[in-house]
């Protein structure tokens, strides 16, 4: 291993292809910070590989310079997998979308997740399909009206943490497409997780689903419609004056609003703990929703446990050690042969 | 154990023909491979064909829950199961009723007279006992073969249940003594599997029912069947499955690469990731993923970072895979896919025999998406079929389809096992200069792009679907620059040519009739046309394992024929290809009941050809 990479900057993963986003697009945020934290995470630039499927956000390999695959709609986790797993030395991301990792690929998404394999997956949500023209997303909320439903749709949307966390989801986070500072630490803690690290990256399309998240992007009405996750500190959001905190009852989340200088405890706010065992609080923060409750971001749920790729680099170094390493003159003769001889 | 009783006589074979046939649940297979191995071991030349369904556990004793393994073994040489036993080996009503008719006339039929109850009777449909009506048709054995195997084991502390299942050994038994087979192997297997009262009780039956067979008064003959000449060498038996495991694994080792199989359960391709799954110790690493299309997914991505990527399947996943296999021919990176191919469509007759897939391989895909495609003709081919693959995958940068079958998955030869060092060993070279690297310059000769993979410096580059420029493989949406890249490409397959020994023909270069065949019907159509020339009839044969690009001689061999007959066990598929490619006159045969070619069909086939005026 080199130490280049230590005077690397964010131009050094920047490659040389014109960007293809419409204007305002939220994308462009998140390339840019993806590509400022890359220098820090001490990983040689050759050892990065960006994965993605089809759709708008399933172009960002191409702007990475970095090894990248571009490759089939719903599909990226598995070919994630399939680099993980042959070469655990390696930092791999996949990049997708609502529609690409939840709709198409919900399966591969799905089962990636539960294996636990050390990747990190960022899920551009802005709950409309872009690159098709605006038809309705898994995400898209009931009753939107776009091409595809000109009526209104009629689809249930999923929420794609509460999905992750079914899956049993090891890390789990949710950040804003044009919160650069938020969005890189999230990054970071993401990289560092050992397992799959799901990050759902709120992400505005301004041509086919403009301010969907508007509330929670505007820096002033996010006060008071995003609560920011900070592990050991009570869940409480709000501007000065108007300070409120969430409590959590048998799975049953109720706002509680805080008097000036209220301790937020002892008035029964809960305290956000990352590391939970079960998934049941981190799923009851999942169903938190506009506009009854803050929409909150940061990490949801940390927890470690083996991943698959360490898993199957053990099996096979314990199969070597256990029988040595194979020979393949003793595998065609094991068993039952025979010899015939001349005659 | 003597081999012969006082007043029995021994009768010499040339070759003989066996299907054991019970309830699914009787242990037909078992029985059959156990058999195979101690003929093989015998020297005899063997072919086998295993035949069961596709439910696990079919009500016990009707029809569709019938297993059946036939072999077939002589002191000359064989290619195929046989179109007809010559004993039938029946554990109960139905089996018999499923099979009697396959019986050559006069053939020996065995039964378990203990079997043929009112109750069994009606549930194989017989509305009264046929064994009175069949005994003027053929060599009735009737044997009390649970009451026999009871008697064996009565002092023995095991229930009646496990007791009875013991049976098969019995019978097993009993044919060891008739055909002389050795019973050693099958002992060492027995005690190398079980143990206590489980391994006794088989080992018992085994014994006494080639003791029965010594001392019954109901088989007054055994017979011989003479060793064959066969080439020196050290042998064992292998099934197609089993090879192409080996063949993947071999891979691996041969070319100093790790190897990365992703797969999807489904029949009858599961046994190749249970056989890999066992040599982790090789660096294999097998990933069973969540479905077909993961499966070649996870492979393509392991072959970008460098590793040896390779997926196995079936028909149906084999579909679901295509997209991805565009993505591979357009991304250019190394990959094996191996279709072992069933009875169709959609799911078909999953357990049963067909070799539909080829234009799938070739055209399956949207747009022009050339793939090269290797069909293993034997179970030992499919060893080295395998190898083949990787090498071309790697040394063309180019995903390669292996074509299987469901009947060279699990029927068994004797395979003369290959000396280690004298298999090819393809190189492997990793790109490295960042001075010269352009993620699709091209090799001159083979037009090859560099294979670079991450954790490399200076050679970071992004691939993927979208139309690639020339050299750069930026994506492009030039007209002409994708004419000229879907060009390149199926001019780097077509160059695999050069790689691919010209054929050789079986039988004159020129005449009358040549018969054409591909993949799998190897045995029965070189049988066909070997027995056509005993009869005096000209007429030759070759058989085709490289279907895509096609070996550089096949056009004038076509054309030095009068009449060619293309057997297939589809409904027409390599015929189109010769006809469209070149222009000959050719005509299928075609068989699509899930089942192999017999010999006799196609016998009377080429009379038929031969027999005609003039070619159509």
């Amino acid at each position: 291993m080199t130490d280049h990479f230590n005077q690397l900057t964010s131009k050094d993963f920047m490659s040389d292809q014109d960007i293809r986003w419409c204007p305002g697009c939220g994308d462009y945020s998140i390339l840019a910070n993806v590509q400022r934290v890359m220098p820090d995470l001490g990983v040689p630039r050759e050892n990065f590989v960006f994965v993605s499927g089809i759709g708008c956000s399933s172009r960002f390999p191409y702007y990475m310079n970095t090894y990248g695959m571009h490759t089939i709609h719903g599909r990226a986790p598995a070919f994630a997998t399939g680099i993980k797993a042959s070469r655990p030395d390696l930092s791999v991301w996949v990049v997708t979308g609502d529609g690409d990792g939840l709709s198409i690929g919900g399966n591969h998404m799905l089962h990636t997740i539960r294996r636990n394999i050390d990747i990190q997956i960022l899920l551009f949500n802005n709950r409309v399909y872009g690159l098709t023209k605006g038809q309705y997303s898994p995400t898209s909320q009931i009753g939107m009206y776009t091409s595809s439903s000109p009526d209104g749709s009629i689809d249930h949307p999923i929420d794609p943490l509460a999905f992750a966390l079914g899956a049993g989801a090891t890390f789990v986070a949710r950040a804003i497409d044009v919160d650069g500072a938020h969005l890189q630490q999230l990054l970071r803690r993401a990289h560092d997780h050992p397992g799959t690290a799901m990050i759902e990256i709120l992400q505005n399309c301004p041509v086919y689903n403009d301010n969907e998240w508007a509330e929670v992007e505007d820096r002033k009405s996010r006060i008071d419609a995003a609560l920011v996750l900070e592990d050991g500190e009570p869940l409480v959001y709000g501007s000065e004056g108007h300070r409120r905190g969430i409590s959590l009852h048998d799975g049953i989340a109720r706002v509680i609003e805080l008097k000036k200088d209220q301790d937020p405890i002892a008035a029964g706010v809960a305290v956000h703990n990352e590391a939970y065992q079960t998934p049941a609080y981190a799923f009851a923060l999942a169903s938190l929703r506009r506009p009854d409750f803050p929409l909150p971001i940061g990490v949801f749920r940390a927890v470690e446990t083996a991943t698959y790729d360490a898993l199957l680099q053990g099996q096979v170094a314990g199969a070597v050690v256990k029988r040595g390493a194979g020979s393949l003159h003793d595998l065609l003769h094991s068993g039952d042969t025979w010899t015939v001889e001349e005659r | 154990m003597s081999r012969k009783a006082p007043g029995k006589t021994v009768q010499q074979l040339e070759s003989v023909a066996i299907r054991f046939t019970g309830d699914s649940g009787d242990g037909m297979q078992l029985t059959g491979t156990k058999f195979t191995e101690s003929t093989a071991i015998a020297g005899n030349e063997l072919s086998t064909l295993p035949d069961y369904p596709a439910e696990i556990r079919a009500p016990i004793g009707t029809l569709a829950g019938v297993s059946g393994f036939q072999i077939h073994f002589s002191s000359k040489s064989v290619r195929t199961p046989a179109d007809h036993p010559d004993v039938l080996v029946a554990f109960n009503p139905a089996a018999l009723r499923a099979n009697i008719d396959d019986v050559r006339p006069t053939g020996m039929v065995i039964v378990n007279s203990d079997s043929f109850t009112a109750k069994s009777l009606k549930r194989a449909g017989y509305a009264e006992d046929p064994r009175p009506a069949l005994r003027d048709r053929y060599a009735m054995v009737e044997i009390p073969l649970t009451r026999l195997n009871r008697e064996a084991l009565k002092d023995l502390d095991i229930n009646m249940r496990d007791a009875d299942r013991c049976k098969n050994f019995f019978a097993l038994g009993l044919m060891y003594w008739l055909y002389h087979r050795p019973v050693e192997s099958t002992e060492r297997w027995l005690e190398s599997r079980f143990k206590g009262s489980v391994l006794e009780a088989n080992l018992r039956v085994l014994r006494a029912g080639y003791a029965f067979g010594e001392t019954t008064e109901i088989l007054p003959v055994s017979y011989i069947v003479p060793k064959a000449k066969i080439q020196p060498g050290v042998y064992r038996n292998i099934t197609g499955n089993k090879a192409l495991a080996w063949g993947i694994v071999a891979a691996g080792e041969l070319m100093q690469t790790d190897v990365f199989l992703g797969a999807y359960p489904i029949t009858p391709a599961s046994e190749v990731l249970h056989e890999v799954a066992r040599y982790r110790h090789f660096g294999v690493k097998t990933f069973q993923a969540e479905d077909e299309i993961a499966a070649i997914c996870a492979a393509i991505g392991a072959s970008f970072a460098g590793e040896l990527g390779v997926t196995t399947t079936s028909g149906p996943g084999f579909v679901l895979k295509q997209e991805a296999l565009g993505l591979a021919v357009m991304a250019e990176l190394p990959l094996v896919v191996i279709d072992i191919q069933r009875a169709g469509p959609s799911t078909g007759m999953p357990t049963k025999i067909e070799q539909a897939d080829l234009l799938l391989a070739l055209y399956g895909r949207n747009s022009d998406s050339p793939i090269p495609v290797i069909a293993a003709m034997s179970p030992g081919d499919c060893f080295h079929t395998v190898i083949e693959a990787f090498a071309w995958a790697v040394k063309y940068m180019t995903p390669v389809i292996v074509l299987s079958n469901g009947h060279l998955a699990n029927s068994s030869e004797p395979w003369r096992i290959p000396d280690v060092d004298t298999l090819p060993r393809p190189k492997v070279g990793y790109w490295s200069d960042p001075e010269t690297f352009l993620p699709y310059a091209r090799d001159p000769e083979t037009l090859a792009r560099p294979w670079a993979i991450p954790g490399t410096p200076g050679l970071e580059h992004r691939i993927g679907g979208l139309a690639k420029e020339q050299g750069t493989g930026n994506v492009s949406y030039d007209p002409r620059n994708n004419e000229d890249m879907i060009r390149l490409r199926a001019e780097k397959v077509a160059r695999i040519a050069a790689d691919i020994p010209p054929i050789e023909i079986d039988g004159p270069g020129s005449g009358e009739l040549l018969v054409v065949g591909w993949g799998g019907t190897f045995g029965a159509i070189t049988a066909a046309v070997e027995a056509a020339r005993q009869n005096g009839k000209a007429v030759s044969s070759i058989h085709l394992r490289h279907l895509n690009p096609f070996p550089k001689n096949l056009g004038s061999i076509l054309r030095s024929f009068d009449k060619i007959l293309v057997p297939e066990l589809n409904e027409g598929q390599l015929v189109r290809l010769l006809r469209t490619e070149f222009l000959v006159p050719a005509i299928g045969m075609n068989k699509v009941r899930g089942q192999p070619f017999l010999i006799e069909e196609l016998l009377a086939r080429i009379d038929e050809m031969l027999s005609e005026e003039t070619s159509p």
